[in-house]
């Protein structure tokens, strides 16, 4: 009797304490692929394949999502500025949730479930067939061949895409607001100008996707390197991967959004 | 070096990029000649200062000249000092008035600068003395409630 209450109890403390575990070798794990980036460095051209992979093939689902992201703002922001006759303030509806959270935020979604899994993937399928360890038997380390450079690739990548995203939101809010429903073109973009400041507002939006693209490869290449080398283990890391990496950027979005409008009074 | 077409991409998708981030600082954001312009401060002390925030404009005439830079409670005279930098290329009399008004009935609070007639110029960190407070909506409909309501009994 006792013992069947106690086993939830257990499994729960369990599970607990696992989790903090893990979160404990996954900063170990951050501190070490930093610590052996200096290949990224030497080596650029690591780093350029990884780029290619995890943002120039990312573009295509950050352009169009984008694009339909500002349409959708651009038609909800009519619909709802229209009752009080404001609607030459779409633009400065499309832009600042755009530029302030939807950009970084839905942007490093994306990328999580684009690149974060393939690298979880890969790096995990590395492990399962050996090839990590065989890198090890040379002398290379798989940390500085491997996972640095894929690292590295998502911090670069991460800004760019959101700012990519941004301004393509812009664009499609654009489309439906001054070519589509006819609001003044002027007054869209001059009060845009007007009410998005390029400190407060753009710049914080970068320093947003910045953490994020951090986060997001962080888990993707630890989950990845941390995978049972089985193809269940595989699967299951590249689910986690998705799952947490998106768990840490609204998280983390809460965190900066609250520690960057305090100062602006 | 040899080319690669992996380089071509990532020259392409860097540049895409960074374009993306300029078009936001400049065409989105107010990162545009307003930037770049020179300022002089100036200050002024106001009994109430309404809904104003560090960063709104400065009109005269409806034109912006210039911006508020800061806020603070000035704990002698128990009134409100606010520093504006205005433009360089705009200069005001001395005994310019300045006061807190606001755009429309629900609009934003800004400041605005009426000239006066004196020949010497506003410098750099000269004060206004000169003052309008914002008129509080609240205190205006009660003195109107009182003033109708005093009216009633003459009928």
């Amino acid at each position: 009797m006792l013992e069947r209450l106690q086993r939830p109890i257990a499994t729960l403390g369990h599970k607990v304490i696992e989790g903090v575990w893990r979160v404990g070798v996954m900063a170990r794990f951050f501190a070490l692929v930093l610590s052996s980036s200096a290949t990224s460095v030497q080596r650029f051209r690591l780093v350029m394949r990884e780029v290619y992979f995890s943002g120039v093939l990312s573009l295509v689902i950050i352009i169009v999502s984008g694009l339909f992201v500002g349409m959708v703002l651009g038609l909800q922001g009519f619909e709802t500025l229209q009752k009080y006759g404001a609607t030459e303030s779409i633009g400065v509806v499309v832009a600042l949730s755009l530029v302030r959270e939807l950009g970084p935020v839905v942007s490093a979604l994306l990328f999580a479930s684009r690149a974060g899994s393939a690298i979880t993937a890969e790096i995990g399928l590395m492990k399962a067939t050996e090839q990590l360890t065989a890198m090890d038997m040379m002398a290379v380390s798989p940390m500085a061949r491997v996972i640095a450079p894929k690292f590295w690739a998502g911090v670069i990548s991460m800004p760019l895409l959101a700012g990519l995203f941004s301004c393509m939101g812009v664009f499609g809010g654009y489309v439906v607001g001054v070519v589509l429903i006819g609001v003044d073109n002027g007054a869209f973009w001059s009060q845009m100008q007007a009410a998005v400041d390029f400190r407060y507002d753009v710049l914080n939006g970068v320093v947003k996707s910045f953490v994020f693209g951090i986060a997001v490869t962080v888990i993707a290449t630890f989950e990845g390197y941390d995978a049972p080398p089985t193809a269940e283990g595989v699967s299951g890391a590249t689910t986690r991967t998705v799952v947490s990496s998106a768990l840490t950027i609204l998280a983390l979005d809460f965190i900066l959004t609250a520690a960057m409008l305090r100062g602006e009074g | 070096m040899e080319r690669t077409t992996i380089d071509l991409w990532f020259g392409a998708f860097v540049t895409a990029g960074f374009a993306a981030l300029l078009i936001l600082a400049m065409k989105v954001g107010n990162l545009g000649a307003e930037r770049a312009t020179e300022v002089y401060r100036v200050q002024a002390r106001f009994d109430n200062i309404g809904g104003l925030k560090v960063r709104g404009p400065v009109r005269s005439a409806g034109v912006l000249v210039g911006r508020v830079q800061d806020i603070h409670f000035d704990n002698e005279r128990f009134q409100a000092s606010v520093t504006m930098a205005l433009d360089k290329r705009y200069n005001f009399p001395k005994d310019t008035t300045a006061s807190i008004l606001t755009s429309g009935l629900l609009g934003e609070t800004y400041i605005g600068l009426e000239a006066g007639g004196e020949e010497k110029k506003l410098a750099e960190g000269d004060r206004i003395t000169l003052t309008q407070s914002a008129v509080v909506l609240e205190r205006l409909i009660s003195q109107l409630l009182f003033s109708k309501a005093q009216e009633e009994p003459k009928k």
